[in-house]
């Protein structure tokens, strides 16, 4: 009875999961159950049950209820795919002049509006791929392939790779000094020898699109949120769900709307971008210490001058590291729309991976890498970078930069022209090296692969199947036995506990919808990978960075290896992974815990430095020993935002876990890959990437609540 | 006299969602508790003031007690709740937006406790933002606010940033920036609170040469009695949102209205702050001696002289014509006496 009194809380957590355990051994398995491989929808099985609502029959194994609910949320993919279908081919036709055929076509209103949107997106991607690689589209748009016939000479010649390398080179140094100007210089060069060019200045190309579009609509919301309760209040759940949304899934429906290709995919990147970009400049704007709007205020500044010349660049740090933000999501889109056809770097990857030779796809992956390092340590410059002032330069000392940019357009087009006189037959080395003719490591590490694969086969395969049979094979065992109602109790109980009533109605929401979507035993597969993937990384993140921290310089070689890791597209963790394990769970499961361990470490440091300075002296007078230190006072402080990096490791986790799909997972991700190319999966698509962002919602609401309340306790923030 | 350039009547300002229908069920009678257990907060309760041309009104409160919200209700950088608020006889509530913008661009300038600089633009930049704002031709404004620049003593430093400046030097740039537009009013809520004591006399001192150059017509917010006792022509001292006592320093000092101003004016040196008018008799006496004081001298500066005299001092005014009598023992009794709660 004492103790009952002095732990409250603890012996709440025990009878919960006694409750938990109870309904989990009084709840025996049914007979017909088993996990299902298929994809059920197709396939008619007399044992199955129907039901129909709202005009849609829906199709499933009937259990008890309290093993599994039934699917009562099945009309709701079919019903979005529908209205889709509905929205693009049947609502609202109307009359629309065509260009081509010269006559009033009737097209629904939708489609036109679509339609509209990839042709503007399309020729803003032409425009600058043609820039970087020349071609005549551009010049097309704006007069008529019969012109361009009888004109030839006004095809965009591109520029030579010389250029755009020295030019990278120029604003590297313009923004973060000689280092990052070397560093810019050597990638590009690097990506020219290896003969990458083409593919390279593809994907830039389509992120110089997404990025700068993604950014306009981000600050533009972003100001609206600030301006408006009623904006944020509406803004606020779907930036909410679409943090933790896999981007997978936003592919499918777009698919339906936009088509497939380089301009869809722009249009996805944006959904995904725009939200972190809407976040920061929120937050940025909320930043600015009130004595200055005040005195912008005083100034007589109306509402425009007030933000654009008060609030915004007052916040310029913070929206930068939007723009930051929004690099990062734009090269991590620019792989995955790949799969909607979208050409360029990611493409490569993805033949290369499907084919199995890992050499080509490292070696593309590597490209999009060292771009993606460069692009994000260049904004990254920006954002720091101080303003300077220019008033009393001359002339030549303010476009310095300007000018030498000049002058290397000029040398790299007479480069150019000498190079086409010198290489008169083959291919002009000093304008583009063809994407075949460069120096190709590919075989090399193919060779690698498969001497790795020969040596250490044995070893390989042991570890392999251990894993396998001895750890993931009973976990998942265990997920799936667990009955619905059990599950339900369990999250419904934690909420309670934690965040009292209000938390508990919204994780039983989140669950129920899952539980009444077809995809329960999905997403316990889904869940019990992420699972096992959040507890390897917690152990190895919250070790290293602990270890880490005990030294400034180890510190911040952390960081920076935080930094660059999370620089790198999730798709290309999977190439290593594949390289020494092939195509299986493991590999999975191995890219899971690489990819998810960087929050993990790096928030682990993150909240060991945050523990105010002035405790730690007052440890250390009273005397105590390192461990002490630790175990006494940094660690409790650091405690809550060690959790908000576990609630970011359960985000990647999923992440990785549903792009793991494409190596061959069991879970909700490869229902989503199907979908891309399934006619009628747009529905199926979207609801299922509701389902795995429900499941990351679940987790991010626990988390922060009880973040929130033991910040509170501890009276930091 | 003229109107005078700031009138207030009867002024709330209540933070809370039904604040307004409170206040209206109130008759004006404020009770900051009832109105606290309905979940309302009285910044300002019931201020009544005028501030005339060329006046520096002082507001003395400590931090909770509603005078930095007076200040903003004045300059309508919030709306008060209820009253009426006049700016040389315009009413300020009724004001339209575009109205405000011209008050503000003309006629208002402010300084702020934290400064309150824009951080991406240099000192000159800073100084003719409300200048650019207002429309300006580029030129006009960079030259006007090269004057300013002079007249706050920032010269050479015209194109550093704030970030290059110490905390002295970037209320220089916010007071040269409020004064930019020339305005007839100023306000200044808590100018120098930012600052080290050494710094902060240095720019109380500098602030008095100003104002004696330009003589706005000012608001001046403080927490630091002293400093309200130095700068003022008349102090306001609030608590919980209501005025306690408004009036001259030597009035303060000498007649503190209720406990709560007591408790300041008791550490107060008063021979530093009282003149000879402040505790002069107004009538002569016979036995009047040779020793003539002016009587707009600070007490400390002539009590050696006086008590060295056995007889009354005569006081003169600035035309040397005798207006008043002091006698030796009554300063004593103001240095020393009156302090009874004290020891």
């Amino acid at each position: 009875m004492e103790l009952l009194k002095k732990y409250p809380k603890l012996f709440q957590w025990l009878f919960l999961l006694a409750v938990f355990f109870a309904l989990c051994f009084a709840i025996d398995v049914p007979e017909t159950y088993k996990f299902i491989r298929g994809q059920a929808e197709f396939v008619k099985d007399p044992n199955q049950s129907t039901f129909v609502f709202l005009g849609k029959e829906v199709r499933y194994y009937a259990f008890d209820v309290f093993w599994r609910l039934p699917p009562l949320l099945g009309w709701l993919p079919i019903w979005i795919n529908d209205s889709l279908f509905f929205l693009m081919n049947d609502w609202m036709p109307m009359e629309f002049w065509n260009e081509d055929t010269q006559e009033y076509k009737t097209r629904p209103l939708v489609l036109q509006i679509t339609r509209n949107l990839t042709a503007f997106m399309t020729f803003l991607i032409e425009l600058i791929r043609e820039i970087l690689l020349g071609g005549l589209e551009t010049i097309v748009a704006f007069t008529s392939w019969d012109w361009i016939d009888a004109n030839p000479w006004a095809e965009l010649p591109g520029l030579p790779w010389t250029i755009v390398a020295a030019g990278s080179a120029i604003l590297a140094y313009k923004l973060g000094g000689k280092g990052l100007a070397l560093y810019a210089l050597l990638s590009m060069t690097y990506i020219s020898i290896f003969g990458q060019w083409k593919p390279s200045m593809q994907t830039l190309s389509f992120i110089l699109v997404a990025a700068p579009l993604s950014f306009i609509f981000g600050l533009g919301l972003g100001v609206a949120a600030y301006k408006s309760k009623r904006v944020e209040k509406a803004l606020y759940p779907i930036l909410l769900v679409m943090q933790t949304m896999p981007q997978y899934a936003v592919l499918v429906p777009a698919l339906v709307l936009f088509g497939v290709g380089d301009h869809a995919a722009v249009i996805i990147t944006m959904i995904v971008a725009v939200p972190p970009m809407i976040l920061l400049t929120l937050l940025g704007l909320r930043a600015v210490p009130p004595e200055v709007i005040e005195a912008g205020r005083m100034s007589g500044c109306n509402n425009w001058q007030l933000m654009s010349k008060v609030l915004i660049p007052t916040a310029r740090r913070d929206i930068l590291i939007g723009v930051n933000q929004v690099i990062m999501v734009c090269f991590s889109m620019a792989v995955i729309s790949a799969f909607i056809g979208a050409k360029g770097l990611g493409f490569n990857l993805l033949l290369a991976l499907n084919q199995l030779n890992i050499g080509l796809a490292l070696e593309a992956g590597l490209c999009i890498s060292l771009i993606a390092i460069l692009l994000d340590k260049m904004s990254l410059a920006w954002a720091n970078k101080q303003v300077d002032y220019f008033g009393n330069l001359n002339f030549f000392q303010r476009n310095k930069n300007s000018l030498f940019f000049g002058v290397i357009v000029i040398v790299g087009i007479l480069l150019a022209y000498f190079g086409s006189i010198y290489f008169k037959d083959g291919y002009n080395y000093l304008f583009e090296v063809p994407h075949n003719k460069g120096i190709s490591t590919a075989d090399f590490w193919n060779k690698g692969v498969d001497w790795i694969f020969d040596t250490f086969f044995v070893y390989i395969k042991a570890f392999n199947t251990w894993l396998i049979v001895d750890v993931l094979q009973p976990m998942r065992a265990l997920y799936l036995r667990m009955p619905a109602i059990a599950t339900l109790v369990l999250v419904v109980g934690a909420g309670y506990l934690i965040g009292g009533v209000r938390s508990a109605l919204v994780v039983c929401g989140l669950t129920l919808f899952i539980a009444l979507s077809p995809w329960w035993d999905r997403a316990l597969v889904t869940t019990y990978m992420a699972t096992f993937g959040v507890l390897v990384s917690c152990t190895i993140g919250f070790t290293v960075g602990t270890l880490c921290f005990q030294n400034k310089h180890s510190t911040n070689f952390m960081l920076n290896v935080c930094d660059i890791f999370q620089t790198f597209p999730s798709f290309v963790y999977l190439i290593p992974v594949m390289m020494l394990f092939g195509i299986t769970d493991t590999s999975v499961l191995i890219a899971v815990i690489v990819y998810a361990t960087i929050p993990a470490t790096r928030y682990t440091i993150e909240g060991l430095r945050s523990v105010p300075a002035g405790l730690h002296d007052a440890a250390t007078m009273s005397g105590v020993t390192k461990f002490q230190r630790l175990f006494k006072i940094e660690f409790p402080l650091a405690f809550p935002h060690m959790m908000l990096g576990l609630n970011q490791t359960i985000v990647f986790a999923l992440f990785m876990v549903i792009i793991g799909a494409f190596i061959g997972t069991e879970d909700l991700g490869q229902y989503i890959l199907k979908a891309l190319s399934d006619k009628k999966g747009a529905g199926i698509g979207l609801t299922l990437g509701i389902c795995v962002a429900f499941i990351g919602l679940i987790f991010d609401n626990l988390i922060r609540t009880w973040v929130g309340k033991r910040k509170k306790h501890l009276g930091i923030d | 006299m003229s109107e005078p350039v700031i009138k207030c009547q009867s002024v709330y300002k209540i933070f809370g969602a039904n604040a307004e229908k409170m206040l209206k069920d109130s008759n004006g009678n404020v009770d900051a508790k009832t109105f606290q257990e309905n979940g309302c907060i009285v910044g300002v309760n019931n201020a009544s003031f005028e501030v005339s041309k060329g006046e520096m009104l002082v507001v003395m409160g400590l931090s909770g007690s509603g005078k930095s919200t007076l200040l903003r209700c004045i300059s309508r950088l919030t709306d008060a709740t209820g009253g009426k608020i006049f700016i040389e006889g315009q009413d300020l509530l009724n004001l339209n937006n575009k109205e405000l913008i011209d008050l503000r661009r003309n006629k208002m300038g402010m300084v702020f406790q934290s400064f309150a600089l824009l951080p991406h633009k240099t000192v000159l930049e800073n100084i003719a933002f409300p200048l650019q704002i207002k429309g300006i031709k580029t030129e006009d404004s960079i030259n006007k606010a090269m004057d300013m620049v002079k007249l706050v003593g920032l010269d050479g430093r015209e194109n550093y940033f704030p970030r290059e400046l110490s905390g002295g030097q970037q209320q220089r740039v916010g007071i040269a920036r409020s004064l930019a537009v020339e305005p007839d009013i100023w306000f200044l809520d808590e100018p120098f609170s930012a600052l080290d004591p050494l710094i902060r006399k240095e720019m109380q001192d500098e602030f008095l040469r100003l104002q004696e150059k330009l003589q706005k017509t000012i608001m001046f917010i403080t927490h630091d009695f002293d400093e309200a006792l130095k700068l003022a022509d008349r102090i306001a001292i609030m608590k919980d949102g209501i005025i306690e006592q408004l009036d001259t320093p030597a009035n303060i000092v000498l007649n503190p209205a209720t406990e709560y101003v007591r408790k300041f004016t008791e550490e107060v040196p008063r021979e530093k702050v009282l003149l000879i008018k402040d505790v002069m008799d107004e009538t002569t006496t016979s036995d009047i001696g040779d020793l003539k004081v002016s009587k707009d001298e600070i007490i400390e500066n002539v009590a050696e002289k006086i008590l060295t005299q056995e007889k009354t001092v005569a006081v003169t005014d600035g035309k040397n014509n005798i207006v008043g009598s002091i006698n030796p023992a009554k300063i004593i009794n103001t240095v020393f006496g009156g302090r009874k709660n004290n020891h």
